[in-house]
Parts: C-alpha cells; structure tokens; sequence
C-alpha cells in the first residue's frame, strides 16, 4: 500500500537545552491509513507528535504535512493547515470553563461562518459520534470521568472533519473494555471519514486493532516502520521484548 | 498534493413521475455549508421525504451528510425515513448513514432566567452564601488555631524549613515594596497637612500627623493590604494549583495532614513576618513625612524626630503593632481556605483567587474598624 503522503519527516532534530530528543528521524505518513507510534516510555513520541503539528520547534530538519512546510507558513496557510487536522491531546485538554457542547464548537466558530444554531447541532453529533450520550453536551469537562473526557476531546478533534488526525495515547488510563470501544470508533470513523490517523501508543491491543503500520521510536531515531508481522522479524532487542512480552504475545494471541 | 477548488453548494427540488428528488450540487463541507442554512430551513414542510439524487454531489464530509439528512427528515413523520439515494457516490451513502445514527441532540442549553423572582432569587443566595462563607472561615480559624497549638505544644512536628522558606519568600520578599509604598503614603499625609495646616499657621503640627497617622494606622494597614494582594493571592494559587492536581489528596493518603502542612506553616510564617513588616513601613512612612517636612516646611529632621517623641505617645505605636499579627493570621487563613475549596477546573482557581483577595480585603478593615472603636473605648 502505498500513495501521497499526509505527513514527511525529515532529518528532524529536537532538543530540550542539552537534552537531544530526535536525532536525523525521518518517517513517512501515507494518506489514509493509521499509523501507530511506539516507543519506550521517554523516547520522545509526544515530542515527535508536537513538533509535526508545530507546538515543539525543531533545532533541524524539515515536517511536512499534506507537502507544505510546517516550519515556513505564512499565517493564512497555518490557518489553512489548521482546518485540515485535528489534535487529541493526552489528558484532553478541553478548556474547563466551556461545556463539552462549546467546547466541540470553538474550532467551528473560529474556522468557519455557519450560523450559531447550525454549529449546535454539529457539535451535538460529533458529540454522539465520539460514543457520548445526549446529556454530555451540557456538561463541565471537571464533570466528566476520564474515558468520556477523552471521547469529547475527540469530538472537538473531529469539529471541521479533519484530513489528518492526531491521538495522543487515545486509550491510555481506560479499562480494556472502553479501550476496545475506543479502538473501534477510530477505526470505524478512520473508514467513514477517509482519515490519515497518527496515533501515539502503548497499548499493545490498539495497535493489534487499529493500525495500518507502525513506527518505533528508539535510539532518538524511528528504528523501524511496518507492519506487526514485519516488525515481529526485526531484531532490535525492544521490539523483540515489545511483542514477545508477555502482554504482546496476549494481544497477538486474542 | 494539490487542492482542488471548492465549488458552492447548490440545491433543488423536483417533481418527476410521482416522486420527489432533492438534488444536491457542489461541495458540501463545513466550510461551504454556512450560507446553505437558512435557506435550507426556510423549506416548507413535506409529508413525503424525498429522495436524494447525489449525481453531481461534489466532496461531502459529516458536516454535509448530517444537513443533507436534516433536510430529507425535516417535516417528517416517520422517524427514521428510508433513504432513497440516486445517482453515484463514494461516500455520500455511508456518511449519511453515519450522521443519522449520530443525529440525535443532545439535551437543549439551560436558559438563564431572568426578571423579578431571578434576583430576589439571587439575593437570597448570596445572603445565604455570605452567612455560610463566614461559618466556614470561623470554623476553618478554630481547626487552624487547634492545629497551631498542637503543634506548639509538640514542636519536632512543626515543619521549620517550610515555614522559614514562606518567611522569606512573602516576609522579607514583600519588604521592598513595603517600604516604598509606605514611604510615599508618609509623604502624602505630610503635604497634605502641610497645605491644610499652613491656611492656621500651624504646619509645625505636621509631625504629629505623620506620627500619629502612621504609627497608628497606615503603617499597618498598608502592609495588610500588601500582604492581601501579594501574598493571600499567592497562597490561594499554590494551595488550589496543588488541590487540582490532586496532590492533596495524596497528601491526606499518605498520613499527611494538609492543616499540618500547608496551613500551619502559612500562619506561623504570617503571624512572625507582618509586625517585621509593619514595623518597617512605619519606620519608612515616618521618614516619608520627615523628608517633606524638612524640603517643604523647612522643618529640620532633628526638630521632627524630637517632637515626634514629645508629642506623639507611643501608645500609638503599640496600637499599630498589635494588629499587625491579627492581620497576618486573617491573609495566611483566608488565602489558605479559598487554595484549599478549588474545585477541578481552572476557572475556579481564578475564581477562588479573587475570592480569597476580596475577603482578605474586607476582613481586614472591618477588624481595623472593630479595633478602632475598642481603642476608642479604652481611652487609647
């Protein structure tokens, strides 16, 4: 499977002071497919998200999503750019003096011209799309337990109907159960809505569920891209310990 | 990858051979579908849906499905009408499927009410509220000073590096800005007793002014305001930051009080550093006045300061000292309870923080008011 890619990386450097994070990583994200991101904890794989999205400025290197150069936009472009993706960060990030409704509809506000009451009844079904029920919308992100704070931020991540979409470890602090719905939510709407999703990951039972390919971070680099099988090959000893551990060999066998 | 021009979207229905067609052109997308709204509300209501003819639909995501879907469901009967689609698309059937089976609102907004019965509503809570904020300072003071004697009473359990750090930081920190501001407040009260005196030809009584205003009240008074605002906001905002983050409650878990750990400090810290405080901003506020008197009125500073000790008691400056500890336990509790009732979300760390300045504020002038008058009564 291959076609146009959504996101290039490369040669990114980043770095914190003296701490060096990525050093000379390339990876390539293809339109529409799912692409997980691995990695032991610390080896920079919300950096990495960061930086394609433009919050971490790289020491080097190039990212370029849909061919334009996230570093060198001009402000209308940014704009441009910004309608064409969505962010779901890891502990939500809504903005907690909004309720979920409002919160679903800054982006739409900010982004387009629709009327108010149109913005409503959008933000009311990605709210039910993201798997909430009908009383969410009205609530306070504080009311809200984890699993649900974390379908409403994908809501507001879904606000203009991204081409790209970016998960920050989507089902990290949830029950399998939830997990496993979670799991299939993306992919069910990744197959409705045609989206490239790149998705931040520990868990191994997502990957098995969800992703297309999947990256390893290790060594400031991405060691290796492929899919399960593929990687099951490589001999890099953290991918052997990652899926011949005890919780990868559970998730391969399910 | 190039993008292609997007192309407004159009509509129109048509009658033909029985049926009703909703034909839809052009893009519909979040971006494009604005205009379309009220048009597409306007539509007269039909008791039959229609179907829907996609052949010249151009991009479509769920923003368009779910309008599309509104249209085709709008005036009818049936809940969920068959769709009926004509012409070919890649995705326009699977999203209009997807917007539908999300398409069920969520609970409407809660309208504000407003009007008569609102406010007497309103004042109703905030009378009761008021009541209740004083019951729960009253009982959190009696809670704060049980645990303060205790630990009197017991001191290898007195965190010593917390307090001495809080010393600094809000004691020996704040001196700067004390003492200036002091100072200037010294020399306002000097002018302006030297303008008003000067029409009697008395403007050697400014020394007593200066002395007795400052000594007495602006001294400390001024550092209690400083205090509030510095120092009372700053122990809300630490206390409330770590409340949301949970940190007191693993405080509590792991056997630590939080009244031993962060209050106790916060007030043993306050109740030393604010006499200091106030002590150095009556001695600044004296020399403020001294430094007018001496350009303006020609007063030497050795005339000044022997005449301050002649004719300006010291009962007044005791009285100004002995409320500098009060005022330091009202900014430690009051910053100390506000940091301790944040909820989960920011806004009401904000919130709580103004609160807890607010208060400060108030209290403090009351208790200045209510010394006031007991002076007044001793004869002091």
């Amino acid at each position: 499977m291959s076609g146009p890619l959504a996101i290039q990386v490369r040669r990114l450097k980043t770095a914190y002071g003296d701490h060096v994070v990525h050093e000379d990583l390339d990876l390539d994200v293809r339109e529409g497919e799912i692409l997980g991101v691995i990695g032991a904890s610390g080896t920079g794989k919300s950096v990495l998200l960061r930086a394609i999205v433009g919050l971490k400025e790289p020491s080097a290197g190039s990212v370029n999503v849909f061919g334009k150069d996230v570093l060198r936009l001009d402000e209308e472009a940014r704009d441009a750019l910004e309608r064409r993706w969505g962010v779901m960060f890891q502990d939500g990030a809504l903005f907690s003096n909004l309720t979920v409704r409002e919160n679903v509809m800054i982006p739409m506000a900010e982004h387009t011209d629709m009327p108010r009451d149109l913005m409503k009844e959008l933000a009311d079904m990605k709210i039910r799309m993201a798997g909430l029920g009908p009383d969410a919308g009205n609530k306070y992100p504080s009311d809200l337990s984890g699993g649900m704070r974390k379908r409403a931020a994908l809501a507001r991540a879904l606000a203009l109907d991204p081409d790209l979409l970016f998960l920050d470890e989507p089902t990290a602090g949830l029950d399998p159960i939830t997990a496993a719905n979670f799991d299939a939510l993306i992919v069910e709407l990744q197959r409705a809505l045609g989206l490239t999703v790149f998705l931040v990951t520990h868990d191994v039972d997502t990957l098995h569920a969800v992703c297309d390919r999947i990256a390893v971070l290790s060594d400031r680099k991405v060691i290796a891209v492929g899919t399960i099988p593929e990687l099951r090959q490589q001999d890099h000893p953290w991918i052997q310990d990652y899926f011949g551990g005890p919780r990868g060999r559970a998730a391969t066998a399910a | 990858m190039v993008m292609s021009a997007t192309t407004s979207p159009e509509f129109a229905f048509e009658t033909e051979g029985g049926r009703t067609f909703l034909k839809v052109a052009g893009d519909w997308t979040v971006a494009t579908i604005g205009a379309l709204d009220d048009a597409l509300r306007a539509l007269p209501e039909r008791v039959e849906p229609p179907a829907l003819d996609v052949t010249d639909l151009g991009k479509l995501d769920t923003a368009g499905a779910f309008i599309i879907d509104r249209t085709i469901r709008s005036g009818c009967k049936v809940s969920d009408p068959p769709l009926d689609m004509v012409g070919e698309h890649d995705t326009a059937e699977r999203l209009i499927r997807q917007a539908r089976a999300a398409s069920a609102a969520c609970d409407p907004e809660p309208v504000p009410s407003r009007g008569l019965v609102d406010l007497l509503e309103r004042t109703g809570r905030g009378v009761t509220h008021l009541l209740e904020e004083t019951y729960a300072t009253l009982v959190f003071l009696g809670e704060a000073l049980v645990t303060c004697f205790r630990l009197l009473l017991n001191p290898r359990k007195l965190r010593g590096t917390a307090t001495i750090a809080i010393m600094e930081e809000a004691g020996l920190d704040a001196m700067p800005i004390v003492a200036f501001l002091s100072f200037f407040v010294g020399m306002v009260v000097a002018f302006i007793g030297a303008t008003t005196l000067r029409t009697f030809g008395a403007t050697i009584f400014t020394v007593e002014l200066v002395g007795i205003s400052v000594l007495r009240e602006f001294g400390v008074i001024l550092t209690a305001i400083i205090l509030a605002g510095r120092t009372n906001s700053a122990f809300t905002a630490q206390i409330g930051a770590m409340k949301m983050r949970q940190e007191i409650d693993a405080m509590t878990t792991l056997g630590l009080n939080p009244m031993e750990v962060l209050v106790a400090p916060r007030v043993f810290a306050m109740v030393v550093m604010t006499p200091v405080l106030a002590f150095v901003a009556t001695l600044s506020g004296v020399f403020g006045g001294l430094v007018v008197s001496w350009m303006a009125l020609d007063i030497n500073p050795a005339v000044f300061l022997s005449r301050i000790q002649a004719f300006v008691p010291i009962e007044n400056f005791w009285v100004g000292m002995s409320k500098a500890p009060i005022f330091g336990l009202v900014v430690a509790l009051i910053g100390c309870r506000q940091g301790l009732a944040v909820g989960g979300s920011v806004q009401s760390l904000g919130a709580m923080t103004t609160k807890s300045v607010v208060q400060a504020l108030f209290t403090i002038i009351v208790i200045d008011a209510v010394f006031a008058i007991f002076y007044m009564e001793l004869g002091i």
